[in-house]
């Protein structure tokens, strides 16, 4: 593939920002609700 | 014969339960966990689709298939900072004031900010490919950018102190006021001499011409990227109502020591 670099590159850039913000939500979400009692969880 | 310690019994009901516990206690319910693995099926058919079965194009040749993450990163974020809007049109304007709009309007303006920053870092790739630079002072980048910062600064805003109310307010007014600007990026091209192609698919002219193959792996990237966005939107917005129960938890547990100091005052100097 011409210019591979650039365009796998790109694939691989737009993944890693999305799996951090991923990531980082919901390891944020587990450490909060560790602290939340349930029935205060509208979502459960 | 084999004996099992209990202490190191990795089956025991203990053991066993905290990951069970662990995901029940988080922002994960069911309908969730089916829009990841479904967000993850598509993901899995765009990479296929963007990097494989599409065609290599007439005039960009290859470079062609940063579109399909560049396009729908930018038009989810678009979607991302409308429901911005109109979450904070929901808090403003209804008697209830209710907070979850709120959440619902960070939330979304998180996600879209990060969906900016890819399409932006993307197109740099993408630009670099097809006119030779990372960065130009185009229209189309400018304004973009510009929907870029106006959105960072929302972030901060809602970061400032005060009542959650106070925060609910001077946000939803921001909200309401920076969705302005998504016609003037999408219009830019038009409006200005631009580097930047105008819109292939979302033109005015509603004439789209493009290879079926490539449409459809444009579609199955849109698909991906919208499953992803309300995925994120329900564990940020999840998330965000355990900050405001903690911080309020945490106001009212710091009122009480207060009271608790000054009633240990007032007997000292009686």
């Amino acid at each position: 593939m011409e210019d591979a670099g650039f365009i796998l590159g790109s694939y691989a850039l737009a993944a890693a920002t999305v799996l951090f913000f991923a990531w980082r939500t919901i390891r944020h979400g587990r450490k909060l609700a560790e602290q939340v009692p349930d029935d205060q969880k509208y979502w459960l | 014969m084999t004996t099992i310690d209990p202490a190191n019994d990795q089956t025991s009901p203990d053991q066993s339960a905290t990951p069970v516990d662990a995901v029940v206690r988080g922002t994960g319910t069911r309908a969730t966990r089916l829009l990841g693995i479904g967000t993850v099926i598509a993901m899995g058919w765009l990479v296929a689709f963007g990097l494989g079965f599409s065609p290599a194009d007439r005039d960009q040749k290859e470079s062609v298939r940063i579109l399909y993450v560049h396009v729908p990163t930018i038009w989810i974020a678009y979607l991302a900072f409308v429901v911005t809007a109109v979450a904070s049109a929901m808090y403003l304007f209804t008697a209830k004031k209710s907070l979850g709009w709120d959440r619902v309007a960070g939330a979304s303006a998180e996600i879209g900010v990060a969906f900016v920053a890819v399409t932006l870092a993307v197109g740099a790739m993408w630009g670099r490919l097809t006119w030779g630079v990372f960065w130009q002072w185009d229209a189309r980048l400018t304004t973009t950018a510009l929907l870029f910062v106006s959105y960072i600064g929302y972030l901060a805003v809602r970061r400032l102190g005060g009542s959650h109310q106070q925060r609910a307010k001077r946000s939803a007014v921001l909200g309401l006021l920076f969705v302005l600007e998504i016609p003037l990026v999408h219009f830019s091209v038009r409006m200005w001499r631009s580097l930047h192609q105008e819109p292939t698919v979302a033109n005015t002219d509603l004439d789209t011409q493009m290879d079926g193959l490539m449409l459809f792996s444009l579609f199955v990237g849109v698909i991906a990227f919208t499953l992803l966005y309300f995925w994120l939107l329900l564990h940020r917005s999840r998330t965000m109502a355990m900050e405001d129960i903690l911080e309020d938890r945490g106001l009212d547990d710091a009122l009480v020591a207060r009271r608790a100091e000054g009633d240990i005052d007032m007997r000292g100097t009686s």
